[in-house]
């Protein structure tokens, strides 16, 4: 009972906590904006803080403001914060693809790793040094070898290249994740099923994948937020259109005529990376089981 | 069924040290374990005694000598759930509750689920748990743990249990409980067992026979008959007895060198 009172008191709390520091995040910004000089504060040519006028630092009340009123001057121009809306779920909907193929490779790279010592010491290291290569060097390369792609009726779609992309970060903490999950089994455990005559795929079934669950369920959580970043830098760097990623591209040309409407879509990004770590979370609860500490006599 | 439960011949098991020199954990060793008979191997930390166990449960392969358990090699044995076996660690799944940990050895060999359910219900009234069984193992004490672990490893009916220091880490109150119930649950069973153990008196009052071992390398050497009578008519005013005494006097001498004991099996000075 203990235990349900604690899973009802946690998420209160926590939001609360989150709620704190937002309102510091906007003290600190409003702060300094009052007390510093309007030029930022300069060391010979270095500025070392920044401008603090409304171009550079707009009001917290002004970007919000700014999202309730129309995108252009244009007759029946949405209000900004619908096509930010429309913006992220678009890009959402290429990082969830991201996140699904990226689980999916993680997973199966973390079985073979697992189940062939070899493999283990020959691919961890790729794996981790493809995480050395950056993006923006690999996303035109996915985009020309996507459009090269030629199989019967099917089409190479610019958001797939983003997919890839998006993928290529998020497999990363899954693989890292599963693999010490899956070797996290004690001996006794092993032995246990080997007594059993249990093969190596019902050791998996039954002992492997269970026993991996608690390190499995951040990792799902951080590619989700890997697969989110991943999608706003490869909408950026291979020109897809829609996303947010893009959006930020094209708004950041207002900074200085309409300075609070390039913050819109950086706000919807930073709220994207939380909705995807947020439905990942969420799948995890009915796993609670499996984050059952072990006792032992 | 063979009259012979566990047949080891000319069993000898070398530790390959990594450069250092390789360590014989066991040299030459014979035993003969009957069918539905509980026998337990004693002796000091390194005698090798639970390195047999794990011989006969093909958990590792001697060096050289032969093995047989009811007449199959270790592996078939293994392979065929021949025999159940409990650790000193109870090993539960954490995220099982206790009915499916006793389940899983059934699961594995693909029992259905109703004969499942029906045989963990039995195996959990045979240890006096039934009421806990939709819990999970981190809500129990180790004792409850331990019993849990036991219905487990009876779960398929063996015909040989095999136990390596289950009470070990227990207290000495639930230590003499358990054990007055694993003697009732033998005689319900008719399990043979192969029981490890550091304790004298554990050893005595659970055993037909023990089977005293010497470190270095690991040797049988002698076998202390109990004789205490079948294990049916064993009960806690056994410990009391003067035929008990005198056998853990037995057992006490042979563990200390002496050769005062009507020894049986085979004796290596």
């Amino acid at each position: 009972m203990r235990r349900a009172g604690a899973a009802v008191a946690r998420p209160a709390r926590s939001v609360g906590l989150g709620l704190a520091a937002l309102a510091l995040v906007v003290a600190a910004w409003e702060g300094y904006k009052l007390l510093a000089p309007d030029d930022g504060w300069l060391v010979g040519e270095v500025r070392l803080l920044p401008r603090t006028s409304d171009l550079a630092m707009p009001h917290v009340s002004d970007m919000l403001a700014r999202l309730v009123e129309p995108v252009t001057g244009a007759a029946g121009a949405p209000a900004l914060w619908v096509a930010v809306v429309q913006a992220c779920a678009a890009s959402l909907r290429v990082a969830a693809v991201g996140w699904v193929l990226g689980v999916g490779v993680g997973l199966v790279l973390a079985v073979l790793m697992q189940r062939v010592r070899l493999a283990e010491r020959a691919a961890l290291p790729f794996v981790v040094l493809s995480q050395t290569v950056p993006l923006i060097a690999l996303a035109p390369l996915v985009k020309s070898w996507g459009s090269k792609l030629e199989l019967g009726a099917f089409e190479w779609q610019g958001w797939m290249s983003v997919a890839v992309i998006a993928s290529y970060l998020a497999f990363f903490p899954v693989a890292v994740g599963a693999l010490r999950g899956l070797q996290s089994p004690d001996a006794i455990h092993r032995e246990l099923l080997t007594s059993y005559g249990a093969g190596w795929w019902q050791a998996l079934v039954h002992l492997h994948l269970p026993a991996s669950v608690p390190y499995l369920l951040p990792a799902l959580r951080l590619a989700a937020a890997a697969a989110v970043v991943g999608t706003v830098v490869a909408e950026v760097s291979t020109g897809l259109p829609g996303g947010v990623g893009r959006m930020i591209l094209e708004l950041a040309n207002f900074a200085s005529s309409d300075p609070a409407k390039p913050w819109a879509p950086i706000f919807g990004a930073i709220a994207l990376g939380l909705v995807a770590s947020g439905v990942v979370a969420l799948l995890g609860a009915p796993l609670g089981r499996y984050r059952r500490a072990e006792v032992t006599a | 069924m063979s009259a012979v439960a566990v047949d080891v011949r000319g069993v000898s098991r070398v530790f390959a040290g990594g450069g250092v020199g390789a360590v014989t954990a066991l040299d030459d060793v014979d035993l003969t374990v009957a069918a539905g008979e509980f026998v337990s191997l004693i002796g000091p930390s390194g005698c090798g005694k639970s390195t047999l166990l794990r011989l006969v449960a093909d958990l590792d392969a001697p060096t050289s000598g032969t093995i047989e358990v009811f007449g199959r090699s270790p592996e078939q044995a293994r392979l065929a759930h021949d025999y159940g076996i409990a650790f000193q660690q109870a090993g539960l799944l954490p995220w099982r509750t206790v009915r499916a940990n006793v389940e899983l050895p059934l699961a594995l060999h693909g029992t259905g689920k109703v004969a499942r359910r029906a045989r963990a219900e039995e195996m959990l009234a045979l240890v006096g748990l039934t009421d806990f069984a939709d819990h999970f193992p981190d809500q129990l004490s180790g004792g409850m743990q331990q019993r849990v672990a036991i219905a487990r490893a009876l779960a398929e009916e063996p015909s040989l249990l095999l136990m390596d220091e289950p009470f070990g880490a227990l207290d000495e109150m639930t230590r003499e409980r358990l054990q007055n119930e694993l003697v009732r649950i033998c005689a319900e069973t008719r399990a043979a067992v192969v029981f490890v153990t550091h304790s004298i008196p554990e050893a005595v009052f659970l055993s037909d026979r023990v089977v005293v071992m010497s470190p270095r390398p690991g040797r049988i050497r002698t076998v202390v008959d109990v004789g205490l009578g079948r294990a049916a008519g064993r009960e806690d005013g056994v410990r009391e007895d003067t035929a008990y005494f005198a056998a853990v006097t037995a057992v006490r001498e042979a563990l200390r060198g002496g050769a005062l004991v009507p020894a049986r099996g085979v004796d290596v000075p």
